[in-house]
């Protein structure tokens, strides 16, 4: 009974979500949303973010496209960061990209205040900062890399983003530096626990992630 | 420094993430979940193709260039409708849309100005629509008026030469700023003294400012021979512009050169640190407000050098070993998305007092002792005042105390008097007060172009009392009020060629006299990542103090710089090049006058230097080895204080040359330093009176300089993000293989004797070991190193 309780003020709660979008907006979205989670390249992730920024100029009062467009340059930006030498700035490369992500993760704040999601992009901005120049701004925005993604965590303790970003860091972080492949399993499975049971709001709500943890968990086996 | 590893992340990813999609779509059965998107995606093609089938579509295709060059990623979109594309590789985008009648196309991308054009929509056919985009003049893109400048922040520009952590691990620096702007071109290897010396300029020619107001006592109170270090730590900065020639009419009263430090902002947290080393202890507390708007904290440290000279032996017999007590305290506050006010206030005891051996009468020693108390404040406002104006104000004031006592001592160290050298024993002191007050307004103009004027007021009042050996008193007191006016204007005409014009006035008190200064500069960017840059500026600035009051009627010393530079920078790699001619005039002369010696007598001293520098440092050749090169050669002569003739002074070496090595190990957590000093054999000379005039009694070369340090940090829980405390161990060994080092040669009172002036040891071995709790401030501790 009380699940069914609860699917059916989902679906209301869904419903009434949807209610606000109009429909042109919704199907655009549609679209695009599901892209998220499989373009792996820069002029791929440059293309679907300028696309959301079309969506995001055109409604203007939509924050989805926004976090979308802020969340795909910010990776854009991560994948051009990556690589090279450690004591090597790219901040000329990455920093156009992080500028962009800022910018358009604050329009969306403006538009829905306090969700965890848009701390998610937050945190992969702050790394991004950091990526531009590692030796002098790992000071600055390693902290706030931390603080982004424990505001994520504060305002839904159920949002498997959350970790997925932080079971990576504990990946890739070399063990002698305080990672351990083992508490990122943790993390993993837990991120892959809280997919079953995450509803997206809408089905262009984000969703992202899947993907990733079933990459990492499969590297366990 | 804990983050490198973010760098694997993204390159593992980047590697193997995308590889791994590829493979499980392929293979995996476990990838229908990822495979839903994509047909979801081809289901939502064929829904929003099919009824395009029907209706009428316009194609809109073109190419974006930015005349010459395609432009890729460039955002294409039919304005207020979800219609667009993004330009491909060859610059190319095409895009349908069902809409009809008239619309704005605009294409944007970073860097660019936004283009914008009115297009008529037919429902049909193919609209070929090519778009040029022009470059905006933007901070990133624009070309730096950097001539004589070497800047070192973090800014967004690619200039970056030295951050804070570059300059505590450059092995010769000591932690000190000046140490390491010595690796740099421009600066002479003086060691028996303290201050920079810059192109053929004296130390007292630099002059140095924190958050734009100019700082008294910059360095611990030294002793003849024998250097002091800077009283600030490298880590209280965020920026250092060291100028060696050429610098902006926002400051004055310095011949050759300007060192400008830019204070931190608010720390990332709260913290509390705790040192410990062969020369003392210290302790910290930071604490950031939990809305982080504002923060406060302070720092106490007790250095005593009794231990280290116990082991090192040293050429003074100290009586006294030196002792510092230090403390500091700040605070800062966020007063709006761009203002901050911030406050710094420090305050130090130094004593100490040794004898050595005298080179003017045989087994006696001559003694000098020292106790200084300073207190230095500096509080500052920077604030924005609408969407165009800046706003910079300052003020600092400085308390310095020294009290000097010279003697004679026997060799049972007892005082005495010696027949004809009375006058070594002597007392001086001295109480000097210092305010200085700027003020900075800003208005941008079009794009980054600037406009900024202001002024400063510098007040300065210096008691001297010496006092001789029969105890009679000569006190002297000195006030002085230079006053300040400048403007100046940072003009982009494109990105590719800026100006900057200045102009500085300025009016001295005690001189009575006013100057006139007018800057120039021009830079101009011949590639995309070269700048070649020319520089002309008129410098003034007042005879030293000790020089003044004068019984003569003095007037500012001048100096006039032209520099050329060619400057080619990318992220992993800096070249400079740089050319120079500077001009004195009306140094100030010395003379004897009613039997006074070294009285300032006139302003006809002259003088000139000229040279080329390199610089070139490296990130990238070698795998995680960070290294830069640095060459000077420097040609000068000048005619000034009590000099004969124009001659190349005793502080101008002909070639310097530094080789400064980093490597960081990361399995090993340990970070190996290195640095190799070199400057060829500066000139020395006796002069005397032979009661008309000055000569040069003897004179000669000293043999040249070498110096090889070594350092290294070993940071055992470095990027451990979950670890509550951090530690560093530091070694270092300053002068390793023990070479000889001459700076000059001193001569007896009588002048038959002259002996070497050596640093007080050949080698100096440190060891400590600091500690940080709540948060990774193990650069920080690295730091606390100097005394």
């Amino acid at each position: 009974m009380k699940k069914t309780i609860f699917i059916l003020s989902a679906i209301l709660v869904a419903s009434f979500s949807f209610a606000q979008m109009p429909e042109k907006f919704v199907k655009a979205m549609e679209a695009k949303v599901p892209a998220v989670d499989t373009t792996v390249s820069v002029q791929g992730l440059t293309d679907l973010a300028n696309s959301f920024e079309r969506i995001a100029v055109a409604e203007k009062n939509q924050w989805l496209p926004y976090y979308y467009a802020a969340l795909c340059n910010a990776t854009a930006g991560l994948m051009i960061g990556s690589g090279g030498d450690i004591m090597v700035a790219k901040a000329d490369k990455t920093d156009p990209y992080a500028d962009k992500a800022d910018m358009q993760i604050k329009k969306a704040e403006e538009l829905v205040k306090n969700n965890s999601e848009i701390y998610v992009v937050k945190k992969m901005i702050a790394t991004l900062r950091m990526m531009g120049d590692v030796m002098s701004r790992a000071q600055t925005y390693m902290p706030e890399a931390q603080a982004m993604l424990d505001e994520a965590k504060k305002l839904n303790p159920d949002n498997p983003r959350v970790y997925v970003l932080e079971a990576q860091d504990k990946f890739y972080t070399p063990e002698q530096f305080g990672g351990s492949k083992e508490e990122a399993k943790v993390l993993f499975e837990k991120a892959q626990k809280l997919y079953e049971t995450f509803k997206p709001e809408t089905g262009i709500h984000p969703n992202w992630g899947k993907n990733q943890v079933a990459y990492f968990l499969s590297q366990y086996k | 420094m804990s983050a490198f590893f973010y760098v694997e992340i993204f390159q593992i990813l980047e590697n193997k993430f995308g590889l791994y999609c590829k493979l499980l779509y392929v293979w995996c059965p476990k990838a229908r979940i990822a495979m839903r998107p994509i047909i979801q995606n081809i289901f939502l093609i064929l829904l929003i193709c099919f009824p395009d089938l029907l209706s009428a579509q316009t194609t809109i295709a073109g190419k974006v260039t930015d005349k010459k060059n395609p432009l890729i990623g460039v955002s294409i979109t039919l304005k207020d409708t979800y219609d667009g594309a993004t330009s491909d590789s060859s610059g190319k985008y095409s895009f349908k849309t069902s809409e009809k009648g008239e619309f704005i196309l605009t294409a944007t991308s970073v860097g660019y100005r936004p283009f914008e054009q009115t297009i008529k929509l037919e429902g049909k056919g193919i609209l070929t629509i090519d778009i040029v985009l022009k470059e905006e003049v933007t901070e990133l893109s624009a070309v730096v008026i950097s001539a004589g400048t070497f800047e070192a922040s973090d800014r967004k520009r690619a200039g970056v030469v030295l951050t804070p952590i570059d300059i505590v691990t450059t092995a010769s620096a000591n932690g000190d700023v000046t140490g390491a702007l010595k690796t740099l071109p421009g600066a002479q290897q003086v060691g028996e003294s303290e201050g920079l010396f810059v192109r053929g300029g004296t130390a007292a020619e630099t002059k140095i400012f924190i958050d734009g107001t100019l700082v008294n006592n910059f360095f611990q109170g030294g002793a003849p021979n024998i250097a002091g270090y800077g009283r600030f730590s490298p880590f209280l900065f965020k920026g250092t512009v060291f100028s060696t020639g050429g610098y902006s009419a926002l400051y004055g009263q310095a011949l050759s050169s300007a060192l400008i430090l830019e204070s931190i902002d608010l720390p990332e947290r709260t913290s509390a640190s705790f040192g410990l080393s062969v020369l003392g202890v210290n302790g910290g507390y930071q604490e950031l407000s939990k809305n982080k708007k504002s923060s406060w904290g302070g720092a106490y440290s007790y250095t005593n050098l009794g231990l280290a000279f116990a082991v090192i032996k040293q050429k003074q017999d100290y009586s006294r070993v030196p002792v510092i007590h230090n403390g500091d305290f700040n605070f800062r506050i966020k007063t709006s998305a761009t203002g901050m006010i911030k406050y710094y206030g420090y305050f130090a005891k130094n004593s100490f007092d040794f004898t050595e051996k005298s080179i003017d009468s045989l087994g006696y020693f001559d003694r000098f002792g020292l106790k200084n108390f300073n207190t230095y404040h500096n509080i500052t406002w920077k604030e924005g005042l609408g969407k165009k104006w800046k706003m910079n104000a300052g003020l600092s004031y400085t308390l310095n105390e020294d009290n000097i006592n010279s003697g004679m001592k026997d060799a049972d160290k007892n005082e005495v008097l010696l027949s004809g050298l009375e006058f070594k024993t002597f007392k001086l002191d001295l109480d000097g007060n210092y305010f200085n007050a700027k003020l900075v307004l800003e208005r941008r103009l079009k794009g980054i172009s600037a406009i900024r004027f202001g002024g400063e007021y510098n007040y300065s009042d210096q008691k001297s009392i010496y006092t001789t050996n029969n105890g009679q008193q000569y006190p002297n007191r000195l006030k002085e009020n230079v006053k300040a006016l400048f403007a100046e204007t940072d003009i982009y005409l494109t990105n590719k060629l800026a100006a900057k014009i200045g102009t500085r006035l300025e009016q001295s008190s005690i001189l009575d006299k006013t100057n006139f200064a007018p800057r120039f500069s021009l830079a101009y960017k011949v590639a995309k990542q070269a700048q070649a840059s020319l520089a002309y500026g008129i410098f003034y600035q007042n005879p030293e103090s000790r020089y003044l009051p004068s019984p003569n009627n003095l007037g500012f010393m001048k100096a006039t710089h032209y520099i050329a530079q060619y400057m080619k920078v990318n992220s992993v790699r800096t070249f400079r090049a740089e050319i120079f001619y500077k001009k004195y005039e009306n140094l100030v002369k010395t003379g004897i006058l009613n039997s006074q010696n070294s009285v300032a007598i006139n302003n006809e001293g002259f003088g000139d230097a000229k040279g080329f520098e390199f610089f070139w440092r490296d990130k990238k050749t070698i795998k995680n080895v960070d290294y830069w090169i640095s060459y000077s050669f420097l040609d000068t002569k000048r005619d000034y204080l009590n000099f004969p003739y124009a001659t190349t002074p005793n502080f101008a070496a002909k070639h310097t040359a530094s080789l400064v090595i980093k490597k960081f190990v990361q399995p090993w957590k340990m970070q190996f330093n290195a640095a190799y000093n070199y400057a060829s054999s500066r000139p020395y000379y006796d002069v005397r009176f032979d009661g008309s005039k000055y000569y040069f009694a003897d004179m000669g070369k000293v043999q040249d300089y070498h110096n090889f340090s070594i350092s290294f940090n070993y940071l055992p829980k470095i990027g451990n993000p979950d670890a509550k405390s951090f530690v560093v161990y530091v070694l270092q060994v300053n002068n390793a293989f023990n070479m000889k080092q001459v700076y000059g040669y001193e001569y007896s009172y009588n002048g038959l004797r002259k002996e070497q002036i050596v640093p007080p040891s050949r080698m100096f071995v440190y060891i400590g070991a600091f500690f940080s709790f709540g948060i990774d401030r193990t650069e920080n501790a690295v730091n606390d190193r100097l005394f």
